[in-house]
């Protein structure tokens, strides 16, 4: 155990076989209740910005709760800056920053009681107007809470989250209610803590943000991790795809065979062909080239590279048959 | 925003990273200064917790004409003083604090908390300590108000019934605690606390004393969590209660409050059930 940790004390989170279960587990009727995190493993470097992505009710707002403290896992090892953060949190908690995917405020506060009130439980606390500027929120400190918008109230809860400068910030879909420019300000927020050296994991569903902000990613689909690693590798494990229309009299059968076109799959739909290939140049080449010779012209003609979306759709409707992460996961 | 987060961050970082750490008392301070401004703004609970004890007492000095005081060795003044202190606890502090606890928790406020360097008891009593304040006022102000109205005696030991008043506020906020954890929504907080309202109103000589009920009555009433307080309070004015008695009083009341904490750490929900 002492081994253990010492070596692993280099990453800022360190989770390993992480498991979670609702339900009381020593409840005798609930001996099966619901496991919401099945066995997830990944790690974070410092000064990392990792992203979990998933679908609603794929287990990340229950994994990142572990993460921060807030419950004990069923089973598996979690360690934030080479602690437990469940049972040391009381030193954990002062280095983290958290930002819940639901904020809680009393709503008959206004803005900067908020933050006053946060100031005084968090060390080394920013002061409350620096922290307000930081979100953008400075000229609504004297607005109660429940007339704030749903974006306002994400802001306000990562400027909660960012007052004690945190070492390693949690972010559980903070752009979730934002409008694009406030998605885009707080993408460069957060792109600034990163660049100041914070370590970042969030949450989102949203595949742009985690393209546009994480360094690697991991996708989550029921309680598992499904794919891992930096975009270009999740992505490198999907194929391209090129469609086209036929013209008229041709059909699909008139097309040279998948292995000539160095194609993996065929889909027909109408006249729309789409062939699904790992070398789409050559594919596409080959395509273009028979079109040539035969002198047609291919309708709405798409070369597409595989893209994080197509990895996440696939992984979404359950077409993945769940992979164990470990390969792939640094 | 923009232009402002990347030099506020940057000239920030380091000048402060060895900051102060904070300490139990600064965040419970700062909870309780939250709170007490929620308190101040909840006109409607303010309007109840503050008026209703005062104006229960002032029917209790009415309708206990009908008691034999005299059977019970009581008066008029040592029969409504330690009520009006009993009612400003039950209902400024325990009724009041159920609510609080969970209004709280349905706005998710608790888990919020919990997400930082609080700890669960800082949670609670930060929460608690602005309604144990008012509680504590009242109680003062019942006194002084009722005391001269009603032409009271000075306390013949007044250490008693300053025990009686801190042993009753402990008690109020972790039974509210407690009732709390057994209540699901801010709507059924109207009736969780009836329970513990009624027999602390009816069955803690409060209003009537236990020295004129049936004595089987009476033996089970002397084990009610309000009893000791009113009994410790009462003695205070009376001066009839021996060093034995008060420890015994004292210790009945510590262990109510002992076992509502034991649930409230057991069974407490920080979240809302959904």
């Amino acid at each position: 155990m002492e081994l253990g940790d010492s070596a692993l004390s280099d990453s800022a989170i360190d989770v390993t076989e992480l498991r979670r279960r609702y339900g009381r587990p020593s409840g005798p009727s609930s001996a099966q209740g619901y496991e919401a995190v099945r066995g997830v493993s990944f790690s974070v470097e410092h000064g990392e910005l990792f992203a979990l992505l998933g679908t609603n009710g794929a287990g990340k707002t229950s994994t990142v709760e572990l993460l921060e403290g807030l419950a004990a896992p069923t089973g598996g090892r979690v360690r934030v800056l080479g602690r437990d953060p469940y049972r040391e949190r009381a030193e954990v908690r002062p280095r983290i920053g958290v930002m819940l995917q639901e904020g809680g405020f009393p709503s008959e506060l206004t803005v900067s009681e908020t933050v006053r009130l946060w100031a005084g439980c968090t060390s080394g606390a920013r002061p409350v107007g620096e922290a307000l500027e930081l979100v953008g929120l400075e000229r609504r400190r004297n607005v109660r809470v429940k007339m704030l918008s749903g974006g306002e109230r994400r802001r306000l809860d990562l400027a909660l989250a960012l007052l004690g400068r945190p070492d390693v910030l949690f972010l559980d879909e903070p752009t979730t209610g934002l409008d694009a420019e406030g998605r885009r300000e707080t993408w460069e927020l957060v792109r600034s803590l990163r660049d100041q050296g914070t370590t970042v994991l969030l949450t989102t569903h949203y595949l742009e943000e985690a393209e546009a902000l994480a360094e690697r990613l991991a996708i989550m689909h029921e309680g598992r991790i499904a794919a891992s690693g930096r975009v270009a590798d999740i992505v490198a494990e999907r194929p391209s795809q090129l469609s086209f229309a036929l013209p008229a009299p041709l059909s699909a059968a008139d097309l040279p065979s998948l292995a000539q076109l160095g194609a993996a799959e065929r889909e027909t739909d109408g006249r729309t062909v789409r062939l699904r290939t790992r070398d789409l140049q050559r594919t596409a080449t080959e395509v273009l080239v028979w079109a040539r010779d035969k002198g047609l012209e291919l309708g709405g003609l798409d070369a597409r590279s595989a893209s994080l979306e197509e990895a996440f759709l696939h992984i979404a409707q359950g077409l993945e048959k769940t992979e164990t992460a470990e390969g792939n996961a640094r | 925003m923009t232009t402002t987060h990347t030099t506020t961050g940057a000239t920030t970082t380091g000048a402060t990273t060895t900051a102060a750490r904070t300490t139990a008392r600064t965040r419970v301070a700062s909870l309780a200064r939250a709170e007490l401004t929620l308190l101040v703004r909840n006109k409607a609970a303010l309007t109840y917790a503050l008026l209703l004890p005062g104006s229960l007492t002032l029917s209790m000095t009415t309708f206990t004409g009908d008691i034999d005081l005299d059977k019970a060795g009581l008066d008029l003044p040592t029969l409504v003083l330690p009520g009006s202190i009993g009612l400003a606890l039950v209902l400024a502090v325990y009724m009041n604090l159920v609510g609080v606890y969970v209004v709280r928790r349905e706005e998710l406020v608790l888990k919020r908390l919990r997400a930082g360097e609080l700890t669960d008891p800082e949670i609670l009593a930060g929460a608690a300590l602005p309604a144990l304040l008012m509680g504590l006022v009242q109680c003062v102000l019942m006194v002084a108000a009722v005391g001269p109205a009603l032409d009271a005696p000075m306390p013949k030991a007044p250490l008693l019934a300053v025990l009686g008043v801190v042993a009753g506020l402990a008690l109020m906020a972790t039974l509210a605690a407690a009732t709390a954890a057994f209540t699901k929504t801010a709507e059924s907080a109207q009736l969780t606390p009836m329970p513990v309202m009624l027999v602390s109103m009816m069955a803690s000589g409060l209003f009537v004393p236990l020295d004129i009920m049936p004595d089987r009555v009476a033996a089970v009433c002397e084990w009610a969590p309000l009893t000791p307080v009113i009994d410790l309070v009462r003695a205070g004015w009376t001066g009839g209660m021996g060093a034995g008695e008060a420890l015994k009083a004292l210790a009945t009341a510590a262990a109510w409050t002992a076992l509502a904490g034991w649930t409230v750490r057991r069974r407490f929900p920080w979240e809302p059930r959904r």
